[in-house]
């Protein structure tokens, strides 16, 4: 701290001043590998619970040998090897994209608002998704098969990001309160016009809108991981690109405009980003609330508010996360499959209550 | 000079050259700014020059944060033209104009809890990318001992008092190395020794050629630093040039619609600017029991 007059002589070691950390610091380092070892424990469990039962060394092996290595035992329950290729492991990989997308997701946001409180179901991803299911499910438009449904959310989801990000505009200059108060309008309009198609609609059609609401990775495919895996990629890495540039945006748009950032451009971009892996995520899974919001914030408080460790570590924290809760969701009752948004929401609200206080105490509010 | 928007966009990005004392780097020409259909700014003539603390002074909403504002370009002008370094502030590049002047404004809040050090840094993001960062290290050290902030370097900025908060976001700007300062009431929020320190910084900037555009309430603070003081009022420059020739009695109690009295220091003969006041009726200590 106060070592600062005796600066190093010649270049021996990097500099340790105050605020250094031009690489992501030790604490991040730790952070992410440890990360990546929980990702990649939870999915061999995950993929391993079930009806059939397979430990996770069989697991390991099943992927060892398809690679073309010949380790590891293969499973030895009758069926195994099917049940893991053709329903497990997609289901896994799913719930690994859309955990990341969604952790990703939120951790973007709330930086580019610079408020810990927004997540993508703040500017319209989740609600105007919601929209464009429940039409699809009403209408009975069916012109793209099995895919009708997951494709009319992904393209509300975008339609809404766009439409509230117009509507918030003035100027070329988007004020973040007004863009988060449109996003609230926005959220609300589409809740009644789910409402109301769920009034018009018969009985099965309430049923399918009222699950989707609720999320379920049940639906989970190769295909499905095909499509949203590019969608989350992409939005991954165009979000680590402008890393530093978010970490600007902290100091609000003014200050970051006068650091040289070219502030409305990268508000732009990064919407767009987001609402790309969001929408995905929604569209195959339905609604699933806190994973957006709660895993930014336990990343800030290990590894601090730095947004180049914050965007990998969310994406690994909620795949973690998100395969964890789908395990629990389809084993904790019997031949029963729990609702994943439901689970996810009745564990988040009250952490996320918890992490307020706390976030508060610690670091004397948000400034 | 009047070139048009964009022919610069392809052209490589230069960073400013040192320039001579007495050189403007700012210049404001017939400044009109509108909000809500009333005109705040108007017929706003000024010159910034390297070298020189500029200080501008006047009343509640006279525009002097306004002006800043339309100089760094947070305020849209509704007429009029505002040049940086000899070219319209629009055809600069955002990191160009970042390496030309920095903002320090009068709130400074922080979304995220990052530490003051790691605040301190982000003031050195003009230069990523560029041999100037090779400095990084150097400059931050030097401006958080500067700005006498260096022993809150670990803390997070949040945690921070007022005071403290406002010299370290000073400490971003300054550690920026721009070629101009345009700082609205940096000393606000600060005690009478940080005030000096403050105003110690902007003297030193200037001597070092960069300059100094500031926003400031204590008319003797002005009086002890300033070289060139611009007067505002009711949205127009009601005087402009050296100290002793704007702080006056009569100029400033018109200004200002308050007798104002400007004697000098019986020590350094600096003025001091002090409201009239007729002695204030006390119950005297007697009367209080």
């Amino acid at each position: 701290m106060t070592t600062l007059r005796k600066r190093p002589a010649p270049a021996a070691d990097p500099t340790p001043v105050p605020g250094a950390p031009r690489s992501p610091g030790r604490r991040g380092t730790v952070l992410l590998a440890g990360l990546g070892v929980a990702l990649v424990l939870v999915a061999l469990l995950a993929a391993g619970r079930g009806q059939v039962a397979i430990s996770p060394a069989e697991v390991l092996g099943s992927v060892l040998h398809r690679l073309g290595l010949d380790l590891g035992p293969l499973p030895s329950a009758a069926q195994g090897e099917n049940a893991l290729w053709i329903v497990r492991f997609p289901r896994v990989l799913l719930a690994a994209v859309v955990g990341a997308a969604l952790g990703c997701a939120g951790a973007v946001m709330q930086g580019v608002f610079g408020n810990p409180l927004a997540e993508p179901g703040v500017i319209g991803v989740s609600a105007g998704a919601a929209v464009g299911a429940a039409l699809a499910i009403v209408t009975g438009v069916t012109v793209l098969g099995g895919w009708t449904v997951p494709l009319a959310a992904f393209a509300g989801g975008l339609a809404t990001t766009y439409l509230v990000y117009a509507l918030a505009r003035s100027g070329g200059r988007t004020e973040v309160v007004t863009l988060v108060l449109t996003g609230v309008a926005v959220n609300a309009v589409a809740g009644s016009v789910i409402g109301l198609l769920m009034f018009v609609t018969d009985q099965a059609g309430v049923q399918a809108i009222a699950f989707w609401n609720l999320g379920s990775l049940a639906q989970a495919s190769w295909t499905a991981v095909g499509l949203a895996a590019p969608c989350l990629l992409v939005g991954l890495a165009v979000a680590c690109a402008d890393a530093r540039r978010l970490d600007l945006l902290a100091l609000g748009e003014p200050a970051a405009r006068h650091l040289g950032v070219n502030t409305e451009r990268l508000r732009l971009r990064l919407i767009v980003v987001t609402a790309l892996p969001g929408a995905a995520a929604v569209a195959f899974t339905g609604i699933i609330s806190f994973v957006g919001l709660v895993v930014p914030h336990l990343i800030r408080m290990v590894a601090g508010p730095g947004h180049r460790v914050l965007l990998v570590a969310s994406a690994l924290g909620g795949a973690v996360v998100v395969i964890g809760a789908d395990l629990a969701a389809r084993t904790l009752v019997e031949h029963q499959e729990l609702p994943l948004g439901v689970l996810t929401a009745v564990i988040g609200g009250p952490a996320f209550f918890w992490l307020l206080r706390r976030t508060r105490d610690r670091a004397g509010g948000w400034g | 000079m009047s070139l048009p928007r964009t022919p610069r966009r392809f052209a490589a990005a230069r960073p400013p050259r040192p320039a001579p004392a007495g050189h403007v780097r700012i210049r404001v020409a017939g400044l009109r700014v509108e909000r809500a259909g009333r005109t705040v700014l108007d017929g706003i003539d000024l010159r910034v020059r390297a070298g020189e603390v500029h200080a501008l002074v006047g009343p509640n909403g006279a525009g002097k944060s306004t002006l800043l504002g339309a100089i760094s370009g947070d305020v849209p002008a509704a007429a009029g033209r505002i040049e940086v370094d000899g070219l319209p502030r629009e055809s600069w590049s955002p990191v160009e104009l970042a390496w030309r002047r920095a903002v320090l404004a009068q709130r400074n809040t922080l979304s995220f809890p990052f530490t003051v050090g790691e605040v301190v840094r982000m003031g050195r993001a003009p230069w990523a990318g560029r041999p100037e960062r090779d400095q990084d290290d150097a400059v931050v050290a030097d401006v958080l001992e500067r700005c006498d902030v260096a022993r809150f370097a670990a803390r997070p900025y949040p945690a921070l008092s007022g005071g403290e908060q406002a010299r370290a976001a000073l400490a971003r700007v300054l550690a920026q190395r721009a070629t101009t300062l345009l700082l609205d009431e940096p000393t606000a929020a600060l005690d009478l020794r940080h005030q000096e320190l403050v105003m110690h910084i902007a003297r030193e900037r200037a001597r070092a050629g960069d300059a100094v555009v500031v926003v400031l309430h204590d008319l003797t603070l002005t009086g002890a630093y300033a070289d060139t003081v611009t007067l505002l009022g009711d949205g127009r420059v009601r005087a402009a040039g050296a100290p002793r020739d704007v702080l006056t009695a009569p100029l400033l109690s018109g200004v200002y619609r308050y007798d104002i009295d400007v004697v000098p220091h019986p020590r350094d003969g600096l003025p001091l600017i002090v409201p009239r006041r007729g002695r204030p009726a006390r119950p005297s200590a007697d009367e209080e029991r």
